[in-house]
């Protein structure tokens, strides 16, 4: 490390107070609205603390020209999990990521200050600082970016669980309502979901009622024969319900073989069928 | 050598499979069945796979061609307990299990076997006919 | 890391599944997805064992857009002439041991064959971790 180098180092230690002031004050002003009330004064200093000590630690074992060394990996880490909590309480990427770049103004600044006379020396080192800070805006766009993932691949798991409701009509009877497109990730949820239930539920008849599924392509009856199928193996029966017209229209065009499977137009259909199996009869009261 | 054991319980035998089978083990369950069969003059086999965590195409092969032999032996023989994602699995890569019976559980396939009239029914309970 | 069975006697095909267990054990598998990986190693194996005789598994996890499980079944036996026939579904030669390979393909997530005549036999599965 040069000497000027470690010059630096030391007039940012020795600022530490101004520099995290700066920063904090810039932090807020730079249109953080409600800053304070999502993060809260001590938290958001503790955050700019830590991220500061951890850096001026890093360079003052190898410099801030080598930010790519195993030593800065403790600022990297600090930098992505301060990017992907505030990603999370729901900052856009501007609020999260010039956080980092606010930090470079005010040392540049503090630079500026302290050393106005040797101007070659000084460029070079706002230069070097520049381009460390810009490599951790870098990581905290990325975390950014990652924590968005995260968040984006839970609400559709979420989305998921929430539209294959396994219903118990009765003991031992399960009605499966699919509504919506069936496409290949959330059949096989539903697949999952149909069989675990059959277990747990000690269910051998199930019923799946497709009045709600808008288009059954070959791929579509492909699914739902192979989730019969699979029910089939278990020991479970199932039948297939609320068939449209239209939708026996395209799967009589399309070929799909569906003789080998029970299916009903409506699911009261269905559920007398599996009432019958379960040689079940409903009375009616007359006495009411 | 380890064999899997076969429990006679009345008209039925009970197999219950807990070991990653390998091939010799499969072969010899096959034979031990057959040959109980043929001396206990059972009416039903059930082979419990709960614990399986893996069916291939050799034990699915294995089980067909024990539910086909028991068949020509007068007895029926039930395939119970399969995890969902076994049966998933099987569907998927394409093993046909054609000729077995299925059932969610042991007492399932009990109360089926005695709906046929395979074995007898309980004395308080009445035998129906199905199918 | 990367682990590595020989496969030339029946016993080894449970060693080999239980070597997936516990490689899908490590890396938090869905049990869906380890049964698939189980049953497909489970066949290429036999493979190796019917018309191969003896033959290598090599179990890694390789770092790619994605993590994947991989396996890879290697041996020096006759080798396939026609992939493309041998990937149709109902395809199967004289023996009729295994589903074959169309059936183990749609089990995993990444199917890779390369083989020849006198050349031998190496399939590469993988599943998203």
């Amino acid at each position: 490390m040069s000497e000027w180098a470690e010059k630096v180092i030391g007039i940012f230690s020795n600022r530490r107070d101004d520099i995290l002031r700066m920063w904090l004050e810039s932090q807020q002003k730079n249109g953080y609205r409600g800053m304070y009330e999502r993060i809260g004064e001590r938290e958001l200093y503790r955050q700019s603390n830590d991220l500061f000590e951890a850096m001026i630690d890093a360079a003052g074992q190898v410099g801030f020209a080598s930010v790519r060394k195993p030593e800065w990996q403790a600022v990297a880490d600090l930098v992505a999990e301060i990017t992907a909590q505030r990603t999370r309480t729901g900052f856009s990427v501007m609020e999260t990521v010039t956080y980092v770049f606010a930090l470079k103004t005010v040392l540049i600044e503090i630079l500026r200050q302290e050393q106005p006379d040797d101007i070659g020396c000084f460029v070079a080192e706002v230069v070097t600082i520049t381009h460390a800070l810009d490599e951790m805006a870098l990581i905290a766009t990325s975390a950014y970016v990652k924590t968005r993932e995260e968040i984006i691949l839970r609400q559709q798991q979420e989305m998921l669980d929430l539209s294959t409701p396994v219903i118990r009509v009765w003991d031992g009877i399960l009605v499966l309502p699919l509504i919506g497109t069936l496409d290949s990730s959330r059949s096989q949820v539903i697949t999952e979901t149909l069989l675990q239930e059959i277990v747990s539920s000690n269910s051998d008849i199930a019923i799946l009622d497709i009045s709600g599924v808008p288009l059954v392509d070959t791929l579509v009856a492909q699914h739902i024969l192979k989730t019969m199928a699979a029910a089939r193996l278990m020991g479970a029966e199932c039948i297939i319900s609320g068939i449209r017209p239209e939708i026996a229209q395209t799967i009589v065009h399309l070929g799909v073989d569906l003789s080998q499977i029970k299916t009903k137009a409506t699911l009261a259909g269905a559920l007398k069928w599996a009432f019958d199996m379960r040689q079940l009869t409903v009375v009616h009261n007359a006495k009411r | 050598m380890e064999r899997i054991p076969i429990l006679k319980i009345g008209d039925l035998l009970l197999v219950t499979i807990q070991l990653d089978m390998h091939d010799q083990l499969v072969m010899d369950l096959q034979k031990d069945i057959t040959n109980m069969v043929r001396t206990t003059e059972a009416k039903g086999v059930i082979l419990d796979i709960s614990g399986l965590d893996m069916v291939d195409s050799f034990i699915g092969r294995m089980l067909g061609t024990i539910a086909a032999m028991t068949a020509v032996m007068d007895a029926h023989t039930f395939v119970v307990g399969m995890q969902p994602a076994v049966a998933i699995t099987i569907v998927e890569l394409g093993l046909p299990l054609g000729g077995v019976h299925t059932a969610l559980n042991v007492e399932k396939a009990i109360e089926r076997l005695r709906a046929w009239g395979k074995i007898e029914a309980e004395s308080d309970d009445e035998a129906h006919e199905g199918d | 890391m990367i682990d590595i069975v020989p496969v030339a006697v029946e016993e080894d095909l449970v060693r080999v599944r239980q070597k997936v267990r516990q490689w899908a054990a490590t890396y938090a598998l869905s049990t869906l997805k380890t049964v698939k990986m189980q049953t497909a190693a489970s066949e290429l194996a036999r493979n190796i064992l019917v018309y191969a005789g003896t033959g290598t598994v090599f179990f890694s996890a390789i770092d790619g857009p994605r993590r994947e499980f991989q396996i890879i079944f290697e041996d020096q036996g006759p080798g396939i002439a026609d992939i493309e026939q041998a990937l149709q579904d109902g395809y199967t030669t004289g023996s009729g041991m295994g589903i074959g390979l169309p059936g183990t393909k749609r089990l995993v997530d990444h199917f890779e064959i390369v083989s020849a005549p006198g050349q031998g036999t190496r399939v590469i599965i993988a599943m998203r971790i």
